[in-house]
């Protein structure tokens, strides 16, 4: 006869406020097979895992129970304090009277009984469990980080550092992001380029790291420990190991197009290196500019190339890589200013948004650091800048703040007024947030020392008269209408989840936000893990941040992954699937059904009736299978359980609810 | 009074921000730290009477509305109790402002946005200027017949007079001659435009 | 107690040689008591008051810097009772350091050089120093036991405090520690340091009210049966005041408001008549014969 103690928790008043805990533990002793039942206010505490290890021993319990939040919280913690009174740690059960019953209910009356339902399936189903044995499994000690900012490359440092190969992976030609494309850096005012060149060029000479740039993540298969990533090395139409990165073919290419380094605030060519500084400091052919794709003539880069580097003909390759653990840094887009219209971004050449002022102020930019007007090239004496264009906007943008802006853009003023000594800059604002070190100094520095003026109120239009643009706003603080005439007005755009995130989120199998952010697996206490074991998240493809925040997320990545990798072997959970090769009819049709290819036809050979017979079945392989359940699901037989949540266990769950007692020829 | 309907214009030009830099170089303080939270109004115990809180006359001062701050009655209800100065999180000296702006005002020759404040503070200094020392009798007569508030408080003065605690005879300090020359380097100051002093 | 004279400089101010009489009268009633000799500065001036520094700013520094001058040759401290002269005198003294051109001026006009200014008491200090102290512990004649005042601060003792340096400027308390070694029962209430409506008490009667309305009914509420002042326009509005407030507020205030000097002296056994207690114009000697204290 099986001993079960059930402990009822009351969370602090988080239960015991909506559900008669003393109730229901009078009715869990009625229950067969309980012969123990004790309230705890928090058995998560230390003195309440003592009282269940005093109780298993005391009562010689074999079966426990404990009623309280969700498995998801604290199920692992019970299974620790159950094997450490040397129980099997998978005899605990869990009833969620927490999420599942107290915090959704009002009404004690109704709540009790439902509360008291929870327990006793938790009974019938604990009087079922049976002992199980973790398995192990070999990791791959190696890391995938996908993208190259500043968060991947902080990752992929971290992780080499500590001894691991790293697989860094970028799309564009070149290492380094959109913090490459920004000239300084708030509140510090230091130079954004200075401080990330020296990381760019460690981590392109790190023994440790690969780098495969103008490269994208085309497959994820496999699970934590042994993933088994494919890579689309894109064409560069440069052979690179020939190349030497002399820059003649770049100098030599006829054909000029917008830079998208330069936000099209300058030309590149159609062969080309996105800046002086890139890493790999190898140019990339663009074949939709190129004039040789185009028309089939001119091949002038491949004329003057000494190292006869050039490749017209190269193709797009794919490489597979086996990895433990992958951090996702796929960084950001920004809001298209032009859906304001009212704003005139794409009217007016003077309206410009927060990233081409960078590159316009920045000194290796395309105007060698003077902020000039596009519109005629002069220096302009008067620049607003407009915050939360898209951001905190429910109509044309998103609802969230983007977070970095205001200091940004404060940053700008700074730059202006720094710049250009006889201008006046405005920063038009709802609010001004600085939370971060040394931010809100900053801010007042720019009020105060560089006479930054600061109107609190959303320009509503923006409009041209006799040659200015004009704001059209209200200060919100004085009351009063306003119009400030200036000569370029920069909008500072929100931030966005990268277009193709869903895309990124699906091909890893891990889950993103409404808004297309990656969604970490518990917003305080697991901020760069997802809910896909061995795939962690850094920088703003989780969410907006500034730049401290992201290369301290990329190192709590790395962290992680560095921790996982420390591990030659891993504890895997045994809740997997497992075939009755007796019951099995061998149709496999659970084969297509698995999501991770953990199903293959194996032949058994058995006596029936003396004579020898072989048959197909389903067969698992216990490393690949992650116990998503698809199988049992498809199983015509009854034949594939899941070890844990087998449907002999589940359907007791059912049968106690409904308050039948289930056939003896129903239980195969 | 400003037409508030009419939007405010402001040009962009190159031009410095020269109302504000006066207020703060008066002042000793740097309005343009100001945020506006309103601290400042809220405790203000004079804000009831006010035409501009003095967190709204902070924002005329950081626009260079100079002409509505100058001609507000806000700088002459302020009767300066440094509550808005000693709680200011951004440690602007808001009662200097107040005494910045009031300054200038008369300078610039605004009437004192509260008239009988204005007759007040001159009464109260013809009889530093004259005596050395204030004499309360002779202030109260040059008030009342500055503002012609004739039978406003008599029962005071005259309850005050019969406790003897206004005297009749004025006293008088001996260095005058030391007092008028302070008054005339006020005067010779002003003239030398001495709202930079 | 020791038998040696103490002394300092005494800037009375023009209030405490008019409508403030009375504290005058008290002031050196407690430094007699105290065995402290009080030296008025040799022919001092007005300190320019509100008038002068709201609306000119260098006679608002020049006229406490000639009395910090005539004050210059005692070498004495200088206490100034008057809570309005003490930080017109405070401030010149903080001014002579950060605005050389204004003392430039200063000097130019009156042809004499301005020395390093002394140490400047407000009378909350004058009573914490160690001979007025020393003098309350060495016993009281008349305690004032079952009085329940409430200290009022005001403005210009306690703040701006980057000028005074005196006490807290939201919580003061050294007049609460002065009120009770007289024996007296302190009321604290919110309107310690509101403003008294101050140098509007001619020009804008209607505010001084108003405000002081609001800080005698504050005191009352709070269980006050008098309210203690440093401070002679603070006197006069919360004194002069208060029955047209109560009027317009419904309420019945009655609450005499002392000097603090006039309670320490009481307390040191100075007989009530001496003090000039007659010239409130709220009844201030009712409450102190109901109490036994006169």
């Amino acid at each position: 006869m099986k001993r079960v103690g059930v402990f009822l928790c009351w969370c602090g008043s988080n239960i015991a406020g909506t559900v008669d805990v003393g109730k229901v533990a009078e009715q869990a002793r009625r229950l067969p097979g309980v012969v123990h039942v004790e309230e705890n206010k928090y058995t998560c505490s230390e003195p309440g895992q003592a009282a269940i290890v005093k109780a298993i021993k005391d009562q010689r319990l074999d079966r426990v129970v404990v009623a309280s939040c969700s498995p998801r919280l604290h199920e692992a913690t019970f299974r620790r304090t159950v094997e450490s009174a040397g129980l099997n740690p998978y005899f605990f059960e869990m009833a969620n009277v927490r999420e599942h019953c107290s915090w959704i209910h009002t009404d004690k009356e109704t709540a009790t009984p439902k509360a008291f339902d929870l327990v006793r399936m938790a009974v019938a189903k604990a009087l079922r469990n049976e002992a199980l044995t973790r398995g192990s499994i070999t990791i791959e000690k190696r890391a995938l980080v996908i993208g190259a900012g500043i968060a991947g490359i902080q990752a992929a440092l971290d992780i080499a550092d500590a001894g691991h190969e790293v697989i860094l992976l970028e799309r564009e030609p070149t290492i380094g992001g959109r913090m490459a494309q920004l000239d300084k850096t708030f509140p510090t005012l230091d130079c954004s380029q200075c401080i990330l060149t020296p990381k760019m060029v460690d981590a392109a000479k790190h023994p440790n790291i690969t780098l495969y740039t103008w490269s994208e993540l085309e497959k994820v298969a496999g699970y934590i420990g042994n993933f088994t990533v494919t890579i689309r090395r894109k064409a560069r139409g440069v052979d690179e190991t020939l190349c030497t990165g002399c820059g003649v073919c770049q100098s030599k290419c006829p054909v000029k197009v917008p830079s998208e380094f330069d936000e099209g605030m300058g030309m590149r060519k159609a062969i080309y290196s996105p800046f002086p500084q890139a890493v790999p400091n190898r140019p990339v052919m663009d074949r939709a500019n190129c004039t040789f794709f185009k028309t089939g003539k001119c091949k002038i880069c491949e004329r003057f190339c000494e190292a006869k580097a050039i490749r017209f003909d190269q193709e797009d390759s794919l490489i597979e890589v086996k990895v433990g653990a992958i951090v996702t840094a796929t960084g950001f887009d920004l809001f298209k200013v032009e859906k304001y219209g009212e704003y005139g971004y794409g009217l007016y050449p003077d309206v410009i948004n927060s990233l081409q002022f960078e590159r316009l102020v920045n000194a290796s930019g395309p105007t060698d650091g003077k902020i000039k007007k596009p519109s005629d090239h002069e220096i302009p004496k008067s620049v607003a800048f407009v915050l939360c264009v898209g951001s905190r906007d429910e109509q044309k943008g998103t609802t969230y703040c983007s977070r970095a802006c205001c200091m940004y853009s404060i940053k700008h003023a700074i730059q202006f007024r720094d710049k250009v000594k006889d201008g006046r800059a405005y920063v038009f604002y709802m609010d001004i947030r600085t939370p971060g070190k040394s931010y809100e100094e900053f801010y007042k520095r720019a009020a105060v020392d560089y006479g930054v003026e600061f109107i609190r109120g959303r320009p509503s239009k923006i409009f041209s008269r006799n040659g200015k643009l004009v704001l059209k706003a209200e200060d919100t603080l004085l009351g009063r209408p306003i119009e400030v005439e200036v000569e370029m007005v920069v909008l500072a755009p929100a931030m966005l989840a990268r277009n193709d995130a869903a895309k990124i989120a699906q091909t890893m199998s891990i889950s993103y936000d409404g808004y297309g952010f990656l969604n970490e697996a518990h917003p305080k206490l697991r901020p760069v893990e997802t809910n896909t074991a061995g795939i962690f998240l850094a920088g703003v493809c989780q969410g907006p941040k500034d730049i401290p925040d992201t290369v301290a997320q990329a190192s709590a990545a790395a962290s992680k992954v560095i921790g996982l990798l420390s591990h030659e072997q891993m504890a895997t959970e045994p809740m997997i699937a497992r075939v009755s090769e007796a019951l099995c009819s061998g149709c496999l049709w659970c084969k297509p059904i698995c999501p991770y290819q953990a199903i293959e036809a194996k032949t058994i050979t058995e006596k029936i009736q003396g004579k020898v017979v072989s048959r197909e079945v389903a067969a698992v392989n216990s490393g690949l299978c992650q116990g998503c359940g698809a199988c049992t699901v498809a199983c015509r037989d009854g034949a594939m359980n899941i070890s844990g949540f087998t449907n002999d266990q589940l359907l007791a769950e059912v049968d106690e609810l409904l308050g039948a007692s289930r056939p003896a020829c129903a239980a195969e | 009074m400003p037409n508030l309907k009419s939007p405010l214009l402001v040009s962009g030009g190159p031009e410095k921000r020269v109302f504000l830099g006066e207020v703060d170089a008066m002042a000793a303080t740097h309005v343009a730290a100001c945020y506006q939270c309103g601290k400042c109004s809220g405790g203000c115990p004079l804000s009831f009477a006010m035409d501009y809180q003095p967190r709204q006359i902070m924002r005329l001062v950081q626009m260079g509305l100079a002409d509505e701050a100058l001609a507000s009655n806000t700088i002459w209800v302020c009767a300066t109790c440094y509550t808005c100065t000693s709680r200011c999180p951004r440690d602007i000296d808001i009662a200097g402002v107040m005494d910045a702006l009031r300054f200038m005002a008369r300078r610039r020759g605004f009437r004192p946005g509260d008239r009988n404040v204005g007759v007040f503070h001159r009464s109260f200094l013809n009889g530093v200027k004259r005596f050395g020392r204030s004499h309360e009798l002779m202030l109260f007569v040059e008030y009342k017949l500055g503002t012609m508030r004739l039978t406003e408080d008599l029962p005071l003065g005259a309850k005050m007079l019969a406790k003897n605690k206004m005297a009749i005879l004025p006293e008088i300090t001996k260095g005058r001659a030391e007092i008028a020359a302070l008054f005339r380097e006020s005067a010779r100051g002003a003239e030398k435009g001495g709202d930079k002093l | 107690m020791s038998g040696q004279s103490v002394r300092y400089s005494y800037y009375p101010g023009c209030s405490l040689h008019s409508t403030a009489r009375e504290y005058n009268v008290s002031v050196r009633a407690v430094a007699q008591a105290a065995g402290v000799e009080l030296v008025e500065v040799p022919d001092w001036n007005c300190c320019g008051a509100t008038s002068a520094h709201a609306t000119d700013p260098f006679l608002a520094f020049a006229l406490p810097a000639r009395v910090l001058l005539q004050a210059e040759e005692s070498g004495l401290d200088i206490l100034a009772p008057c809570a309005a002269c003490y930080g017109r005198l405070m401030t010149a003294k903080e001014e002579a350091h950060r605005r050389p051109d204004l003392v430039a001026r200063f000097e130019k006009a009156i042809g004499r050089k301005l020395g390093p200014a002394p140490r400047i008491l407000n009378v909350l200090e004058f009573l914490a120093e160690p001979k007025v102290t020393e003098t309350i512990a060495a016993g009281l004649k008349r305690p004032l036991t079952d009085l329940k005042v409430a200290p009022y601060y005001g403005c210009l003792l306690v703040r701006p405090s980057k000028v005074t340096h005196f006490d807290d400027a939201e919580r003061p308390t050294s007049m609460d520690k002065i009120l009770a070694s007289v024996g007296a029962t302190p009321v604290d209430f919110p309107g310690k340091t509101e403003c008294c409506g101050a140098s509007l008490g001619i020009s804008r009667v209607d505010l001084v009210v108003e405000l002081s309305g609001r800080i005698v009914q504050q005191a009352k509420h709070a269980g006050a049966e008098a309210i203690a002042v440093a401070c002679p326009l603070c006197q006069t509005n919360l004194d002069g005041r208060q029955g047209t407030a109560a009027a317009k507020l419904g309420e019945a205030f009655g609450l005499p408001i002392y000097y603090i000097t006039e309670l320490v002296a009481l307390a040191l056994g100075v007989a009530p008549g001496r003090l000039g207690l007659g010239k409130h114009l709220t009844n201030s000697l009712a409450l102190l014969r109901q109490k036994k204290l006169a």
